[in-house]
């Protein structure tokens, strides 16, 4: 019964293991290649590709990643925009959603049907306007330019709602009554509740942030702006001519490796995002 | 009446509170100042959401270029020459095209890796983990990966066939793999999400059904059948119009891996968008071809919906 849940394994069970873990080192070879690949001298890899497990083998790719100043300073631009896209996001998507689950003023029902649908608006939709605002307000190729945009999407304000609406009310309900200020038990009763879902949205909204694309890509065209993601595109434009293939492998594995190391320490409160439910 | 019994007798008052507000959900009264909690949102979404989407619109009926500047009003004028425009009807076909050809595939692969890893041993736990961990890397990181898999001299795939004696596949330069090509890579990066979320679903059937199916000694398949699918189809609803949604919006990986090329064959319409828009300055152009990808994206999404609800109801 591997498709119930049951501990034994019988003999269907066995072959559909099978098959999944073949596919699964499938998954996985590009990505042994390719960490293979970084630690190759870019002379040898012009010629051959083959040997990722026989010597010669060079630190070279990455002392040159260190060497180049570039790189580091895209990291930095990178850790700024998510880090400060994290906390605003997080910031707005907490009060909205206590505001949207726990109290109620006059429209809040349209005001709420509203930013659902707003989950539907793509980011490809509303680019070219939207670039054209930031144009005119001087605002490309700054840190808030390149922050701002996603903190409108409403996937947080509806993750945070769902979960305070999940709370007891009791909880507030007996705060109420010692006649605490609405806002002091938001802070010192709700808030240290969330925590679990914070940690949630926070770790999706980082790695969301560090990984996005198409907006970097139009807002930060000076290179000293690029984020990491933009910086290894515009490196990829002159693949294989000029830097060699271990460095460039050297440099996709060391771009990597902070969503890696996120994704080995979270991979509970990442999953549990991506599949719309907190805690 | 048990419930009333069991919330403290301090609570009372706080409930007839309630109960005078209009939200059941609601706890105290109904304020407008009750609004600062939601004010901050809802300003960066006004103005960060709404008013691009209306600017959106009112630029796709305009003639503005940041070349040669403002024109004004042209009424249909951008949507008739998209109509007329070889290379964005070409787009329009590529992705829909790779909507078909990414869809169906990640619904049915991430099922299967569902239904296969939906139990407590450490093997699967360990697979699940490898089939979704590359989704966390980003769209750059993923095409550098595959670009060097694919190179027909010396990639990961032309190393594995040439003891076969087969030459590699041109995923990059062939007209007709382009776009599969892309799919391949696609499907590599994010088949965890489906794969995700079908466990999810899997493990709120309740386990009462299976127990039942099992009492009957119904086979494997039988089950999967019987009991299963139907217990998952809103979920499976759910990924395939999610999944729609998402391919529509497929840019990074063609604008990196091919370019659009070979002759326009894997030009999918955000990368339109993003030429006409970000290459060519026609913003006006580039948001009439906005506006087309939204509608072809929500109609798309609601024919799902509506198939989706006919078959449970015949």
């Amino acid at each position: 019964m591997a498709f119930g849940a049951s501990a034994r394994l019988d003999f269907g069970d066995r072959v559909i293991l099978g098959l999944v873990t073949a596919l699964a080192i499938l998954w996985l070879a590009p990505i042994i290649w390719v960490i293979g690949l970084s630690f190759k001298p870019n002379e040898v890899l012009m010629r051959d590709t083959r040997g990722i497990f026989s010597a010669p083998f060079t630190l070279k790719n990455y002392t040159d990643i260190i060497a180049s100043s570039q790189v580091f300073g895209w990291m930095l631009n990178s850790v700024i925009v998510a880090l400060g896209q994290t906390m605003l996001t997080l910031a707005l998507s907490t009060l909205a959603g206590y505001g949207f689950a726990r109290t109620d003023f006059p429209g809040k029902r349209i005001l709420f049907a509203i930013v659902l649908v707003g989950l539907a608006v793509p980011e490809q939709a509303i680019i070219v306007p939207l670039h054209t605002m930031f144009a005119a307000a001087d605002l490309h190729n700054t840190y808030a330019g390149l922050i701002a945009p996603r903190l409108a999407f409403p996937f947080g304000v509806f993750l945070m709602t769902q979960y305070f609406r999940g709370v007891p009310r009791e909880i507030e309900e007996a705060a109420m009554l010692d006649n605490a200020s609405r806002l002091k038990i938001f802070l010192k009763v709700i808030l240290p509740l969330t925590i679990p879902a914070q940690a949630t949205l926070g770790i999706y909204t980082f790695l969301h942030a560090w990984n996005e694309y198409f907006w970097p890509l139009v807002s930060a065209t000076k290179p000293e702006m690029y984020t990491l993601t933009i910086g290894l595109a515009a490196m990829q434009t002159n693949f294989a001519q000029t830097e060699g293939i271990g460095f460039l492998m050297a440099q996709a594995v060391f771009a990597g490796l902070p969503v890696f190391i996120l994704y080995l320490f979270f991979q509970r409160h990442i999953i549990n995002a991506v599949s719309g439910r907190v805690g | 009446m048990m419930t009333d019994l069991a919330i403290p007798a301090a609570a009372q008052p706080a409930r007839k509170a309630r109960a005078a507000s209009r939200d059941p959900e609601a706890v105290g009264r109904r304020s407008l100042w009750n609004m600062l909690f939601v004010a901050p949102f809802l300003l960066v979404f006004a103005a960060l959401v709404l008013l691009p989407v209306a600017l959106g619109a009112w630029l796709s009926f305009q003639d503005y270029d940041m070349l040669s500047g403002y024109h004004g009003a042209v009424g249909w004028k951008n949507y008739v020459e998209l109509w007329n425009d070889r290379i964005f009807i070409r787009s329009v076909r590529n992705t829909v095209w790779f909507v078909c050809l990414t869809t169906p595939a990640f619904v049915i692969v991430g099922l299967f890796l569902a239904l296969a890893l939906n139990n407590a041993w450490r093997t699967s736990a360990v697979l699940r983990s490898v089939f979704f961990g590359s989704s966390i890397l980003s769209v750059t990181i993923v095409t550098l990966i595959w670009r060097l898999v694919y190179m027909q001299d010396r990639g990961l795939i032309a190393n594995l066939l040439a003891p076969l004696g087969i030459p590699a596949p041109a995923f990059i330069t062939s007209e007709a793999l382009a776009l599969p090509g892309i799919a391949i890579v696609t499907g590599w990066w994010i088949i965890g999400l489906p794969m995700m979320l079908f466990l999810a679903a899997l493990q709120q059937i309740p386990r009462e059904l299976y127990e039942a199916a099992a009492l009957d000694n119904a086979a494997r398949w039988r089950t999967l059948v019987s009991v299963t699918l139907p217990a998952i189809r809103r979920t499976i609803v759910l990924v395939a119009v999610l999944e729609v949604v998402l391919q529509f919006q497929l840019f990074g990986q063609a604008h990196l891996i091919t370019g659009g090329g070979p002759n326009n064959a894997s030009r999918p319409i955000v990368m339109f968008i993003y030429e006409a828009g970000f290459r060519d300055w026609a913003l006006g152009y580039a948001a009439a071809a906005s506006q087309v990808l939204f509608v072809l994206m929500m109609g798309a999404a609601l024919l799902q919906m509506w198939l989706g609800r006919t078959k449970a109801e015949g």
